[in-house]
């Protein structure tokens, strides 16, 4: 039973935290975050990996990429600045040691996909498909689009559908979620667009871009200069998100991410309209977060009366007129 | 008292975790079902405070991170409790292992340094360790010099402990700006044939630098180990080699997680294939061959570094 916005809530005994990644059912909602997992062996020896709704990896592009310069990370209130460069040794690499591996433990696989073009992404899904333990793709939009003068992918909703309609056709089974960016003026319009291009649903938010400059050497803190800001400062932007494009868009599902570091956080995400949520920052504070967070998350939905996680998606809309 | 390293006695971590809980409030992190691999992550409790120079030396009650640990690993600690605005962990070196408890130096660099300084008798910190590759052992019989700056004595307080026990003899240079800045300097004669201490500003031992007394002492090294600021590393690494010896570097570099999932901690690096690559100083480190360590590129991007045209391609 939903319980209703007037009734005093009763607490359930345990809440049901089924929920699904597209079509796809899996036992918890509370995921891990592109980049902020690597490909889920170095989390191992803190949290049991089979037991979170996926691992998200480390967004993979075709090519070995060394990075970029460091400085790379500077430390902001209630969160960090960073710009890696998508380090990582390429899709070979993902398919040959990092996807067995987490198959071999029984861990699913979000994988995080990343490209210069169009043909890209479309090639990422096409070496992908069927790989084992993958339960879904996660299209990183957040890239800058190499033909397009390096403007973002996830600020076009043109190109944005370009790369979710050429991921959609390499892998017509799989369930694909867009991850957008924070940082454009509609943010529902972009959502659209990837659904209409044929995504199964959003992941949102990405990092805000962001800068800090360093006092003691008078030049900006990362080699990069900008970067992208996460942890709990980005919090309400990213609630914000979630909750205008659950919307304009009710039955497409939302992964929701953006500074949640405890039950109450990942919560809000739910009743924002999220079916499941991705920890990310909080992970390097404690290695342990998301297996924390989905228990606390268990309790919260518990000591508000909902049988069901699913009952608590997009809950608090129900306080708040939709546009008729 | 002195800290030992070398105890081998399996800890029970579900044992452990009972004794924890039966006198701490702060919730501890599950109880695993069957032993993991390292590292761990602990709830660790301050069981002593000293004021050391300009810095602070803990020891910290921390049940399974010392069953098997190595000079030159380190641990991590959050700072400032479960609202913290701080989010990223800080690392310190191990400085010493005694059965349950380790010790580390502590200096004062911001908020979270601070925040750790403050802690007295009987708080609680989340500690995770042991962390990163020890420094590897000498060859056989040989005789090793130990080249520290400022806090970066730490690791060596128990190599110096693990090499003499072993046989190997020990020299050591310990050097800071200022007196206040150099550590464990008392622990050092009776580990070492030879013992040298410098500060740049003469306020104790010769006036000068660490790199002014390693010339002096590499014809007597088969080894060399080095930790401290990068620049000292560097030169060191560049003594020991003009010397044809191998000098191990333990690098400090900013990290966000300690354990190998951010890359915030790369530094250029020649792998033993001749290929240059990013490496991450908490799990290929924090100690590395420091002909290895491309210095003159730490904050740059080489265009021979592996994976470097994919960069070019996109940027």
């Amino acid at each position: 039973m939903t319980p209703s916005a007037d009734a005093r809530p009763k607490a359930v005994m345990g809440t049901d935290m089924r929920t699904h990644l597209g079509a796809t059912q899996i036992p918890n909602p509370v995921l891990t975050a592109s980049g902020c997992a690597a490909a889920g062996r170095e989390l191992d020896p803190f949290l049991d990996l089979t037991a979170l709704g996926a691992v998200v990896t480390k967004s993979v592009q075709l090519r070995a990429r060394s990075g970029r310069a460091t400085p790379r990370m500077s430390e902001t209130p209630s969160g960090m600045l960073n710009s890696i460069g998508l380090q990582g040794p390429g899709i070979d690499e993902l398919l040959r040691t990092d996807l067995p591996w987490l198959a071999e433990r029984g861990a699913r696989a979000m994988v995080s996909i990343a490209g210069g073009a169009v043909e890209e992404y479309a090639e990422l899904a096409t070496r992908l498909r069927g790989a084992r333990g993958m339960v879904a793709l996660e299209v990183n939009i957040s890239c800058p689009n190499v033909e397009s003068r390096g403007e973002v992918f996830a600020c076009d909703p043109a190109a944005a559908w370009a790369v979710l309609a050429a991921v959609r056709a390499a892998d017509p089974g799989v369930p694909v979620y867009a991850k957008l960016s924070p940082d454009v003026t509609d943010i529902a319009s972009v959502a659209r667009a990837c659904v209409d291009g044929g995504a199964d649903g959003i992941s949102a938010i990405n990092t805000l871009l962001g800068l800090v400059i360093d006092t003691d050497t008078l030049r900006p803190a990362l080699a990069a200069v900008t970067g992208g800001l996460s942890g709990p400062a980005i919090r309400p932007v990213a609630l914000r998100c979630v909750w205008q494009i659950h919307r304009a868009m009710r039955e497409i599902p939302i992964l929701g991410m953006g500074g949640i570091t405890s039950g109450a956080d990942a919560l809000q995400f739910i009743l924002a309209g999220a079916s499941a949520v991705s920890v990310g920052t909080a992970v390097f504070g404690d290695p342990n977060a998301p297996e924390r967070i989905s228990h606390e998350l268990a309790n919260a939905l518990a000591s508000k009366g909902f049988a069901r996680l699913s009952d608590a998606v997009g809950f608090a809309h129900q306080s708040v007129d939709f546009p008729a | 008292m002195s800290r030992t390293w070398g105890i081998t006695q399996a800890i029970d971590l579900a044992q452990a975790h009972e004794r924890m809980t039966a006198t701490m409030s702060i919730p501890l992190p599950p109880v695993p079902k069957e032993k993991r691999p390292r590292p761990v992550q602990v709830r660790a409790k301050v069981v002593g405070v000293r004021v050391v120079g300009a810095y602070r030396e803990f020891t910290l009650h921390a049940p399974g991170v010392g069953v098997d640990a190595q000079p030159g690993q380190f641990i991590t600690l959050g700072v400032g409790g479960n609202s913290s605005a701080l989010l990223l962990r800080r690392a310190f070196a191990l400085s010493g292992v005694d059965g349950d408890t380790i010790n580390v130096v502590v200096a004062t660099h911001g908020p979270g340094t601070r925040w750790i300084c403050d802690r007295q008798l009987g708080d609680v910190l989340d500690l995770i360790g042991p962390l990163g590759r020890p420094f590897p052992a000498p060859p056989p019989g040989g005789a090793a010099l130990l080249v520290a700056g400022g806090y970066g004595a730490a690791p060596f307080v128990g190599l110096a402990q693990r090499l003499c026990a072993a046989g190997h003899a020990v020299a050591a240079v310990l050097g800071a700006a200022t007196g206040d800045r150099l550590y464990a300097v008392p622990e050092f004669p009776a580990l070492t044939r030879v013992l040298a201490v410098t500060t740049e500003d003469g306020s104790a031992g010769r006036t000068g630098r660490v790199t002014d007394v390693v010339p002096e002492l590499l014809p007597g090294a088969s080894v060399v180990y080095a930790c401290g600021p990068m620049p000292m590393l560097r030169a060191v690494a560049a003594q020991s080699a003009a010397y044809g010896l191998i000098c191990h570097v333990s690098v400090e570099e900013a990290m966000a997680c300690g354990i190998g999932v951010c890359m915030t901690c790369v530094l250029p690096v020649i792998g033993d294939d001749g290929t240059s690559r990013f490496l991450r100083s908490c799990v290929d480190g924090p100690v590395f061959e420091g002909a290895k360590v491309r210095f003159d590129d730490i904050g740059r991007l080489p265009d021979d570094l592996y994976g470097a045209a994919a960069m070019r391609a996109t940027r």
